[in-house]
């Protein structure tokens, strides 16, 4: 039996930053997670820390965003020296690109929207047409009508961002547990045991940060974290010498210079298989906008699936009934990674969400309808 | 550094490895063409820039990339020989042109 000061139970990107979060708070950290075959988003993911479509509709998710994209830059340096790994993080912005008059119209709306809604945070934004979008991105497509730039935007490699919270974590005395996929933990208020991977661990307080895992475990902490599968696929292409620095939502080239391609939107339950039709969508798209990708050559193509609510965004909750439980759930770990770590494990220490992040409980899910 | 069975029948095809011909059995893949006239790494990492060779011979390993008749990141293992072939050490990541 291990007693520690907290379970992180899940060891992807999300309890990844949560872990190293409450280790670099002095925690001691146990983490559960699952082997080489889980469904795994962190090591699907695309990698990009995003702003430009995020939260119109939703001031709060915008802002928690953006505040998150703002912290990268510290985060990735302190992670830097905790794990020794670069992971390749870059802010030089998202330039979008837009292949009809209706994606036009549709990106102006989602910018208007954000702008207005972002009050005296402000939203800077440029929108470029044709010629402004070719000077800005060479070797752009015909087909492309116009784009959308905005500065706040990066992106890093979350392979190496999971490797990195993983050391970084080990490196502050925490505790990695694989294969070890927890199906039952014991709670009781500030109190929490699990048994698994042939460990026992006990501590006043427990994380769930287990992606889709989540949902199933939530009910024995008296939590309620509604998650579905949401799929994507991606390609990479073969690795090429740098030429473009910021990310174009669906294109990134990363630090290694292979082209990423993304993706489609899916619902294909718990299947991270890959399709030529969706495929072929995504690859489509992206020789639309960047016609040179056509004589690279695809070196792989893959599915992960995405973590998403009911309305998409993160759930942050603490149990009422075991004070000491909490649950973090989000589709974007990689953008918000930066908070997770920063931010959130420090009010997972102090036994509080506070006010801020109260729009983010599972209990908006469980409004009564008026009679 | 590798020995040839040897093959008095073989047909014989002339290639040329960083500017030098070199005649090679017919049947030879590149990275065996490459092997048996080996004067150093056929490729540079485009991280790194470390040193490799062909190394599974099946096309799983990725390691043999070099550019052939002008083609950069062609995996060597997997193509056949062809009489006046241009085989060039692959050096780190490929240009693409816009």
């Amino acid at each position: 039996m291990v007693a520690c000061d907290a379970i992180v139970v899940g060891g992807g990107i999300v309890g990844g930053s949560i872990a190293f979060g409450l280790a670099r708070a002095g925690l001691k950290v146990v983490v559960f997670d699952e082997g080489d075959d889980a469904v795994r988003a962190s090591r699907a993911n695309f990698g990009l820390v995003a702003v430009q479509m995020k939260g119109a509709g939703n001031p709060d998710y915008h802002r928690w965003t953006r505040q998150s994209a703002d912290l990268w830059a510290d985060f990735a340096a302190e992670l830097e020296e905790h794990s020794g790994i670069d992971v390749g993080f870059g802010r030089q912005g998202c330039a979008w690109a837009c292949l009809s008059e209706d994606e036009r119209i549709l990106k102006v709306q989602q910018l208007e929207q954000i702008r207005a809604e972002a009050g005296t945070l402000g939203f800077d934004y440029q929108l470029l047409d044709k010629a402004e979008m070719a000077d800005l991105v060479p070797g752009i497509g015909p087909k492309v009508v116009s784009g959308a730039y905005t500065a706040y935007d990066g992106h890093c490699s979350p392979l190496y961002l999971l490797r990195s919270l993983h050391r970084a974590t080990l490196g502050l005395g925490g505790r990695y547990i694989s294969n070890a996929s927890v199906d039952r933990i014991e709670a009781a208020p500030n109190s929490f045991t699990v048994n698994a991977g042939g460990e026992t661990a006990t501590a006043p307080k427990l994380v769930l940060g287990a992606g889709l895992g989540n949902t199933a475990l939530a009910p024995q902490l008296g939590l309620d974290v509604p998650l579905r599968p949401q799929r994507g696929q991606l390609l990479v292409t073969e690795r090429v010498r740098p030429k473009m620095a910021f990310h174009m939502g669906r294109i990134r080239q990363t630090a290694e210079g292979g082209f990423m391609l993304g993706t489609s939107n899916e619902d294909a339950g718990f299947d991270v298989g890959t399709s030529t039709g969706a495929l072929s969508a995504v690859a489509q798209r992206a020789v639309d906008t960047l016609p040179y990708l056509a004589r690279l050559r695809i070196v792989r193509a893959w599915a992960g699936l995405r973590i998403m609510s009911p309305d998409d965004y993160p759930i942050y909750d603490q149990s009422p009934r075991y004070p000491g439980a909490f649950a973090v759930a989000c589709h974007s770990g990689v953008t918000l990674a930066a908070a997770h770590v920063l931010n959130v494990a420090r009010h997972i220490v102090a036994g509080r969400i506070p006010a801020d992040l109260a729009c983010f409980s599972s209990r908006r899910f469980n409004v009564q309808a008026a009679a | 550094m590798f020995k040839q069975l040897p093959d008095d029948n073989a047909e014989l095809v002339t290639v040329i490895i960083e500017e030098q011909s070199v005649k090679v059995p017919s049947d030879y893949s590149v990275a065996a063409a490459v092997l048996a006239n080996w004067t150093g790494p056929s490729r540079t990492t485009p991280v790194s820039g470390a040193p490799r060779g062909p190394y599974c011979m099946m096309g799983a390993c990725f390691d043999c990339l070099m550019e052939i008749d002008g083609v950069p990141n062609q995996q060597a293992c997997m193509i056949p020989v062809a009489e006046g072939m241009s085989i060039r050490r692959q050096d780190g990541a490929r240009g693409v042109e816009i």
